[in-house]
């Protein structure tokens, strides 16, 4: 906090603007743009791995795994994504704690579930009542991320499954006709044929993962809506900064973030297509040869 | 206390009818199922009525941005980008608390009272956002179809001297319609989940009166059991999906039963989500 802003009652205008737009928690408010960004760029490339396993799962040949793939694809079709963000945390985090409460407490003899209860030792409680806040903060993110990499898996693997069935087949018979193997096949063909017909799907998935940010806040995570909602709250004049109810504007601010964000996105994404289209045996790569002469 | 009891008091509980109070203390498969079935009522009402105005606002939006005018076309323009480009969450919050500044006591105009409490309420409120939100993204959809609508079709209808009205209602709409239709059938059912976040947002529930997300998680809070509350909201918005794709295929087969050979199959890929 900058020395003049000592007193904020005798401030007034751009002084006391400035001073406001830099109290902790505002800071605390611009910080959190930051875990946005963060839980983005972690799970971007989680998701990619757990769809591009759901995926490979939906064409094995071991019939359970392909019903796995198979059912984890199609997972996000009929059922809203918002359930399992809602879902998937709680479960993790009942499920871990039994299974620490299985090995830390063998001893215990009463039932985990005791009505409507949900008991497990001290010891095999997470994070431990005894570790700091920060900890708290931090696994409460970590299950975030885990709910949003298996939607956003599930969505992956719906697209990465999609392009595995675009590449052209005869491509992949005359792998076979060499004498590959399956794997092989997949692994030299199939693979890195997939990634340009994946590549609008993705891009579309970026955009929708750009969208979803805000539901971290029904994880219980302090995000940008949480402190837009905190910090535009009336403020009394018991506060340092009183001031009327500024949540519509502090909600104006995250509708042109994300705006922004957006478009900056669509723009960043035209040029990787373009890029990656080049030279492809497809029909934008056939126009993009044809247009430069 | 029996199920049909239950039913009774909990089937239409979400709308205000039927008990005072939620279940306390007892959590019976039939209570879970009763009222996030219950809760369900609000979900349907929210896509139908949605999806019913957002359809010919949609229309009128893809028209503008086609036209050639700039007047139409840039404001047409800007407000799909706003709405497909932000997160319909944030998209709620904004639209509550801009509801909520204006006057408790109403406008007075002329000496009549205009009431403006009742905005702010989610039946009004969020289906006003749902509205807007799916009018913009039903837009870009059948923009794209618009423009994908065969040359020679037009020109026949020219050749038959149709022109403004007609020209539209008997070759253009039909044909972006048929068009637009697989892409729409993913938008109405990504609308209808996104139903659920109304009562995660800004949105209050009046007096407990939910949608079904939001009494699965009543539930999954009061028994530390999220196990059985979801797999149930699940298992219904499952089976309202389906029944969601049987209405939209078929009047897909209706758009397409002129054409002779292969009609374009129903794909549900995840394209929008809010």
């Amino acid at each position: 906090m900058l020395e003049s802003c000592a007193d904020p009652k005798s401030l007034e205008g751009l002084a006391w603007t400035l001073c406001y737009l830099t109290t902790g928690k505002q800071v605390l408010f611009y910080w959190s743009f930051l875990t946005v960004l963060t839980l983005m760029a972690i799970t971007a490339p989680i998701a990619l791995g757990f769809g591009f396993g759901g995926a490979l799962a939906t064409r094995a040949q071991f019939a359970p795994l392909r019903w796995f793939g198979k059912g984890y694809t199609s997972m996000v079709r009929g059922v809203p994504d918002i359930v399992f963000f809602l879902f998937v945390p709680v479960a993790l985090d009942q499920g871990l704690e039994y299974m620490r409460h299985k090995v830390l407490c063998s001893d215990w003899t009463e039932p985990v579930r005791q009505g409507s209860d949900f008991v497990v030792c001290t010891a095999a409680k997470l994070p431990l009542s005894s570790s700091p806040q920060s900890v708290h903060a931090v696994y409460g993110f970590v299950l975030a991320v885990v709910a949003f990499s298996v939607v956003f898996g599930a969505f992956a693997a719906n697209v990465l499954a999609g392009a595995m069935q675009a590449v052209p087949h005869a491509q992949l018979e005359t792998g076979e006709a060499y004498g590959m193997s399956r794997r092989q096949v997949s692994r030299r063909i199939l693979i890195p044929q997939m990634w340009v017909y994946a590549l609008p799907g993705l891009s579309n998935l970026w955009m929708i993962l750009i969208k979803a940010t805000p539901l971290l806040f029904l994880l219980g995570v302090s995000d940008i809506v949480y402190w837009a909602r905190e910090l535009g709250a009336r403020k009394s004049q018991i506060y340092d900064f009183p001031h009327p109810d500024w949540r519509l504007w502090y909600f104006l601010a995250l509708l042109v973030f994300y705006l922004a964000m957006t478009k900056v996105s669509e723009v960043v994404l035209r040029r990787v297509t373009s890029r990656l289209t080049r030279g492809q045996a497809t029909m934008a790569g056939e126009a993009m040869r044809k247009a430069r002469g | 206390m029996s199920c049909g009891q239950i039913i009774l008091d909990y089937g239409l509980r979400s709308i205000g009818i039927g008990a005072q109070l939620l279940p306390r203390g007892e959590f019976t498969l039939c209570h879970q199922f009763t009222l996030i079935g219950s809760g369900l009522i609000w979900n349907v009402y929210f896509a139908i009525l949605a999806l019913a105005f957002g359809f010919f606002a949609a229309t009128g939006l893809a028209l503008a941005k086609s036209a050639r005018s700039r007047w139409l076309r840039k404001p047409a323009e800007w407000f799909i980008f706003v709405f497909r480009g932000s997160p319909l969450f944030i998209q709620f919050f904004l639209v509550y608390e801009a509801l909520v500044m204006l006057p408790r006591a109403g406008f007075d105009v002329f000496g009549m009272t205009i009431a403006t409490a009742w905005l702010t309420r989610a039946w009004a409120g969020a289906l006003f956002v749902l509205f807007l939100n799916t009018a913009a993204y039903s837009a870009e959809i059948f923009y794209g179809a618009l423009m994908a609508v065969p040359k020679g079709d037009i020109e026949a209808a020219d050749a038959y001297g149709m022109a403004g009205w007609t020209r539209f209602r008997r070759v253009l709409w039909p044909t972006m319609l048929r068009l637009a239709w697989p892409s729409y059938t993913n938008e109405a059912i990504f609308l209808f989940h996104a139903t659920t976040l109304v009562f995660f947002s800004g949105f209050p529930s009046f007096q407990q009166k939910g949608d079904a997300l939001y009494y699965a998680k009543f539930f999954a809070d009061k028994t530390f059991n999220p196990f059985v509350p979801y797999p149930i909201a699940a298992f219904y918005f499952v089976l309202l999906t389906l029944s969601l794709i049987g209405l939209f295929g078929w009047v897909n087969r209706r758009l397409n039963r002129h054409l002779p050979g292969a009609r374009p199959r129903l794909r549900i890929r995840p394209q929008i989500i809010r």
